[in-house]
């Protein structure tokens, strides 16, 4: 199943990655265990599971981490917001 | 387009002058300009922003901002909504966002434009950096925002 991934602000910076196509393994089918999956790889993907408030989006929706994923999807990590 | 996404300047004068243009049932236009302001906002030293950039999530943050405007027209009785938010380098003193609502009565007008800029606190996909003569560092998501955009569930 493939998906896009993004990373964005502080989060990117940690990573040195600001987007990302992945073919995903059986058995990962939410975003919580999309992000374990990431942080699975050891530094610096480890910053995903320690981030605090880790926020997400699919599909250019806030969502949590219980979210299903389905092929095509994009997927978005980030830090809280800070505009305005 | 009641919701603009730019690097450029904006003239808060014409955008609100437009909000009433052509009409004579517009009885308020409220708004409200955030500016870039030099003292640095966060952490624990004291110091000077040089500059503060701007990133946002394209696509996503054009619609979570039509979606919070969506959400004020649902909620009040306003005519207009018009929404600008700048990304990229501004300097202290830059006019950072700005909001405008109309309306036949003040009333409405005032609520909605302080729930836009209290929902697009929290919601939409801005993040800003701060430079400062130390160095870089990404500004802190505040808990007083969570809680003024929290205050309009009830």
């Amino acid at each position: 199943m493939n998906i896009n991934v993004l990373f964005f602000a502080g989060l990117r910076e940690a990573l040195g990655v600001s987007a990302e196509r992945l073919d995903l393994p059986a058995g990962i089918g939410t975003v919580g265990a999309l992000r374990d999956h990431l942080a699975a790889r050891g530094e610096p993907w480890s910053a995903l599971a320690t981030a605090k408030n880790l926020r997400a989006a699919v599909n250019q929706q806030m969502v949590g981490l219980e979210a299903p994923l389905k092929a095509g999807d994009e997927v978005a990590f980030f830090p809280p917001v800070t505009g305005g | 387009m009641s919701v603009s996404v730019q690097e450029a300047d904006f003239d808060a004068g014409a955008e609100m002058a437009a909000l009433a243009a052509g009409r004579v049932d517009v009885g308020a236009v409220a708004s409200f300009i955030g500016y870039v302001r030099a003292d640095k906002l966060h952490g624990d030293t004291p110091g000077q922003v040089a500059t503060l950039t701007l990133e946002h999530y394209p696509g996503m943050t054009e619609k979570a901002l039509a979606a919070i405007v969506d959400e004020a027209k649902d909620r009040w009785d306003v005519f207009g909504v018009r929404v600008i938010h700048r990304v990229g380098r501004l300097l202290p003193g830059a006019q950072i966002v700005f909001v405008a609502v109309s309306s036949a009565h003040r009333g409405d007008a005032f609520a909605a434009c302080e729930f836009i800029m209290d929902y697009l606190k929290t919601r939409a996909p801005f993040w800003k950096k701060e430079e400062t003569p130390e160095g870089g560092r990404w500004v802190d998501a505040r808990e007083t925002d969570d809680a003024a955009a929290e205050r309009w569930l009830t």
